[in-house]
């Protein structure tokens, strides 16, 4: 296990070497910079800007330059900020990303999953018709979508929550809802789909020839069978938490890194979007090794060697 | 990627028989219904008309029409034919698991130590399995729950059945994996099925049946998906332990072989019927339905000398989606006449008074003698 | 159950002993009312986006400007004047414009998949095909495309690439399509590769190979035929992924360019106007639902016809 995970976790060190490649290389080839504005700055101005900056020199030298900060934890210093540090930019909005994320994703496991179980427990009945219903809209709707829907009614025409900030606890709902809405949808209709396999197993018929109840079928028996296929899908499911907010983040107007990504790919913010991309690709890469993890935990049968 | 600790092989198992032909061919004598503590009827499970449909989609199947039987107490009757007869189905009938839907008990009964197993409702039929009627199933990797451990499975019953504490529980488990003959019992409760072979994995399951002392034993194919090895340890295992414990066994295959060495009594199905009853030396020695004759051909025998190949029976059996009133054997029998498309035989009492059979043919009067 | 199987799997096997594998696959989707009706959806969304520039009487860039200043230069609303969807605020039938948007999403979901395909089948296939070495690496490598955020690289690409050649080709859609293609072929490149890697062993495969057929005519002619089923499902069930996706781009303004619409950019111009014409965010949102439904129900729905064994999973 711990071979294996250490072998896991040293694999991300080439994937994000070549995501790092990928992205620096391809930035920095399309044209425009960061100096661009609405003015054209005068070709001096850029010149000395791109000579200060290091820019003037060959892409390879700058990418190792960026590497060998990085690795010593400096990212660099912001193009579109210039009194400020990438390192600052992200700390102050990583937090706010990360508890946008979690809080979301704690919120499509607790109603996902129990909306899985209750739709696979009525199958054909009413709770599955209701929760099947729930989860197609969740899944056909986009979050962007879900986020403008719940400003309207809840925050516009209700007026029970903020429309845009991040203040306190109220400011927390709607971005919430909107961006687990996706995620809750496909978390149930996995769950459901996974309860039912279960419920044809052998092992359930022979746990209902022991005389136990239906309760503790379902509880010691059902579930956390069921639970092993979905815990595959949490992985991704996070990393479209992590990576997906950035559109949440833009609507309610939320000071998390998310918009800084759009915002350093327009304004050519080149150490910005590195530190970004290097984050996002972190996450992702981490997150699938700790599911993989919680998939070991669940399921005994796996033993990672 | 999943690496099995599989420690233990068969041949730790402490107890090997060998089960000769010889073997293979006794009759135990049957228990003779006395009055002993707990009878509540003159034979434990009696089964009268019962038919058990399932509705599929493409029709109503009926996989188990209207079958009647009886099994005495202490008593291993054997319910013998091809995949897909129905066999199964009366076993799980009797235990109330037919999954439902699709599947339902549509008619009949099932008196069970003199109560209406029918006429129970969820509460008392939860009492009744896996405390009064065990259950061995054919596939034993697929029949145990991969993420618990066995220990706690088979505490499970015990603890539903006999409001046993955890550990008093844990002890009596220890003691009953002993009995199954897994060596290291207390070593292993916290092991997980997959840690086990397929032999240890049966009779984990068998300790399960047994783990209250139930009245019946319904072993579905217990040994169909094991090596042929260790099958014979695990039917020695349920003939001792069903001796030992006065414990009566349905015992569901479709090796007559198996059948002839566990057996008093067999019950031959076929499309959902039976279609011939007695005991295995009426059975054996003087079938009187074709079906059984083909079946007895099609084992393997050591004195055929000529040993070409094995005989089989040919063609299927017939949809059980409307079957016709025809003898549903008929297609597949070579002394088929048009008697037996017209109508469908009953089951006659042949020359000894328990030996029933379905077929025109071997019936007072008819073709073959 | 096993039972339960084995009666049913009597009855299946009866009824359906001389169908094919597509005529029988066909047959369990007829029952299968909500792939029917994900399947009915796709035709009428496919025929709107053919046949509906023909036939509205606006063009999607059309502004009915005079219908405009009569209104206060508000949008106009549903119902109320020719426009039976109402207008934007330049006067823009959104009928139209939805229509419009239609072709660009039915585009969106046909040609990514077809890029997805071109990319991930011949990766998978000779992955799978040759295994070792070459199976290793090209594993890798998709390991790493499936580490990008996939929606924040296709954002890369298509703001990297905008000013270019291809980023100005079919207004901006043809961009679109790659960014989304490049990101997403993964899934399928590992299916191709499981599907040959289970396929090989098969044993018509082995007697292919005994009598000396060649590697190229065992793959196109024995394995793929026999490993499309699950594909076609994989690239169904990524349809609603790729709509989705374009509808995010649109969304925060980097897909297709103005005057085009895609439903995305719709629903950008409509929020500025929430609080007073919620028809303008309300119908676009509705025929994204519509689409990513009908795709998701009709792979689903496939997925169950051509494997009864993978049903539930995905």
């Amino acid at each position: 296990m711990i071979s294996y995970l250490t072998r896991r976790i040293l694999w991300i060190v080439p994937v994000l070497f070549a995501v790092t490649v990928i992205t620096f290389f391809l930035m920095h080839s399309v044209p425009g910079g960061p100096w661009d504005r609405e003015k054209r700055l005068p070709a001096a101005t850029v010149k000395r800007l791109n000579a200060e900056y290091g820019l003037d020199r060959p892409l390879y030298v700058q990418y190792v330059d960026w590497a060998t900060k990085f690795v010593t934890g400096d990212l660099g210093p912001s193009y579109r900020y210039q009194d400020r540090r990438v390192n600052d930019i992200v700390a102050e909005g990583l937090p706010i990303t990360v508890q946008l994320g979690v809080m979301a994703f704690i919120l499509a496991v607790l109603v996902g999953i129990p909306l899985g179980v209750i739709a696979a427990l009525g199958h054909n009945r009413w709770p599955d018709y209701l929760s099947t219903f729930l989860s197609i809209i969740g899944i056909a709707t986009p979050s962007f979508v879900l986020a403008i829907l719940l400003i309207v009614f809840f925050g516009v025409q209700l007026g029970w929550f903020p429309t845009g900030g991040w203040k306190g606890p109220q400011y927390w709902v709607l971005p919430t809802v909107a961006l687990a809405g996706f995620p809750i949808a496909v978390i149930a209709r996995y769950t459901r789909a996974s309860m039912l396999e279960v419920t044809r197993k052998d092992y359930i018929r022979t746990a209902h020839s022991k005389g136990l109840g239906n309760q503790a079928v379902v509880s010691r028996h059902m579930i956390r069978n069921a639970l092993i296929p979905v815990v595959t899908i949490l992985g991704p499911t996070l990393a479209f938490l992590v990576t997906g907010s950035f559109i949440i983040e833009r609507i309610f107007n939320i000071p998390g890194i998310g918009q800084n990504y759009l915002n350093s790919i327009a304004t050519r913010d080149y150490s910005l979007l590195m530190a970004m991309t290097v984050l996002y690709a972190f996450a992702v890469a981490f997150l699938n090794v700790v599911v993989d993890v919680l998939y070991a935990y669940i399921d005994p049968r796996i033993r990672y060697s | 990627m999943a690496a099995v600790d599989d420690t233990m092989t068969e041949a730790d198992a402490p107890t090997i028989i060998e089960v000769s032909p010889d073997d293979a061919r006794r009759v135990q004598t049957p228990t003779e219904p006395n009055a002993q503590d707990g009878r509540k009827s003159d034979k434990l499970l009696k089964v009268r008309g019962l038919s058990t449909h399932f509705f599929t989609p493409d029709g109503v199947v009926q996989a188990v029409d209207d079958v009647s039987f009886e099994l005495g107490y202490g008593e291993t009757l054997g319910l013998v034919g091809e995949s897909g007869c129905g066999k199964s189905v009366t076993a799980l009938s009797i235990a109330r698991l037919v999954p439902d839907p699709p599947g339902r008990i549509v008619s009949g009964e099932i008196e069970f130590d003199g109560i209406d197993v029918l006429k129970l409702d969820s509460d008392e039929m939860r009492h009744l399995r896996g405390k009064e009627i065990g259950f061995i199933f054919q596939d034993p990797l697929t029949s145990l729950n991969p993420t618990l451990t066995i220990g706690y499975q088979i505490a499970e019953s015990i603890r539903q059945h006999m409001g046993l504490s955890r550990d008093a529980a844990r002890d009596r488990v220890a003691e009953l994996l002993g009995k199954v003959g897994i060596p290291r019992a207390k070593d292993r409760l916290n092991d997980y099925p997959h840690q086990f072979s397929g032999g240890m994995r049966q009779r984990v399951m068998i300790a399960i049946a047994l783990s209250c002392d139930p009245k019946l034993i319904l072993a579905d194919e217990p040994t169909t998906a094991l090596d042929v090895t260790i099958q014979a340890q695990i039917l020695e295992l349920i003939q001792r332990l069903s001796d030992e414990f006065h414990t009566a066994v349905l015992l569901i295959t479709h090796d007559l072989g198996i059948a002839a060495g566990m057996c008093d009594r067999v019950n031959v199905m076929y499309a959902g019927r039976i279609v011939e009853t007695g005991t295995v030396d009426e059975l054996f020695e003087s079938p009187r339905m074709p079906y059984a004759w083909g079946l007895l051909d099609s084992l393997p025998r050591l004195d055929d000398i000529r040993g070409d190949r094995l005989r089989t029976i040919e063609g299927l059996p017939p949809l059980l989606i409307q079957p016709p009133d025809a003898c549903r054997f008929e297609p597949r029998c070579r002394f088929a006449r048009d008697k037996c498309r017209e109508d469908e035989p009953d089951l006659t009492p042949r020359a000894e008074p328990g030996h029933l059979a379905r077929c025109w043919a071997t019936e007072p009067g008819g073709w073959i003698p | 159950m096993a039972t339960q199987v084995a009666v049913q799997g009597q009855v299946a096997q009866r009824t359906r002993a001389s169908a094919g594998l597509w005529s029988d696959a066909w047959s369990r989707l007829r029952k299968n009312k909500l792939a029917l009706l994900g399947l009915i959806l796709v035709i009428a969304l496919l025929l709107l986006a053919i046949i509906g520039p023909f036939i509205t009487p606006y063009s999607f860039s059309a502004q009915d400007l005079a219908g405009v200043r009569a209104n206060r230069n508000q949008p106009l609303d549903p119902l109320q004047t020719a426009h039976i969807l109402g207008t934007d605020q330049l006067g823009r039938d959104l009928l139209s414009r939805l229509m419009d948007g239609a072709r660009i999403s039915v585009s969106v979901a046909f040609v990514v998949q077809l890029v997805i395909l071109a990319i991930g089948v011949p990766i998978g296939a000779l992955a799978g095909w040759f295994g070792g070495r070459l199976d290793n690496l090209l594993m890798r490598f998709t390991d790493i495309v499936y580490a990008f955020p996939d929606l924040l690289f296709i954002i890369i690409l298509t703001v990297a690439f905008r000013e270019t050649f291809v980023g100005q080709a079919m207004d901006g859609l043809l961009l679109v399509f790659v960014a989304i293609g490049v990101t997403s072929w993964v899934t399928v490149a590992r299916l191709v590769r499981g599907q040959l890697l289970s396929l090989k062993e098969t044993e018509f495969v082995e007697a292919a190979r005994a009598i000396g057929v060649s590697d190229r005519k065992i793959v196109t002619k024995h394995l793929l035929p026999n490993g499309i089923g699950p594909i076609i499902v994989a690239v169904t069930l990524g349809i609603p992924g790729a709509i989705l996706a374009e509808s995010v781009l649109a969304y925060i303004g980097i897909g297709v360019q103005p005057p085009r619409a895609s439903w995305g950019s719709l629903i950008a111009e409509g929020q500025k106007w929430i609080r007073s014409e919620e028809h303008l965010v309300l119908f676009p949102a509705i025929a994204i639902a519509l689409a990513l439904i009908s795709f998701t129900f009709l792979g689903d729905g496939l997925r169950d016809a051509l494997d009864p064994k993978l049903k539930g999973k995905q």
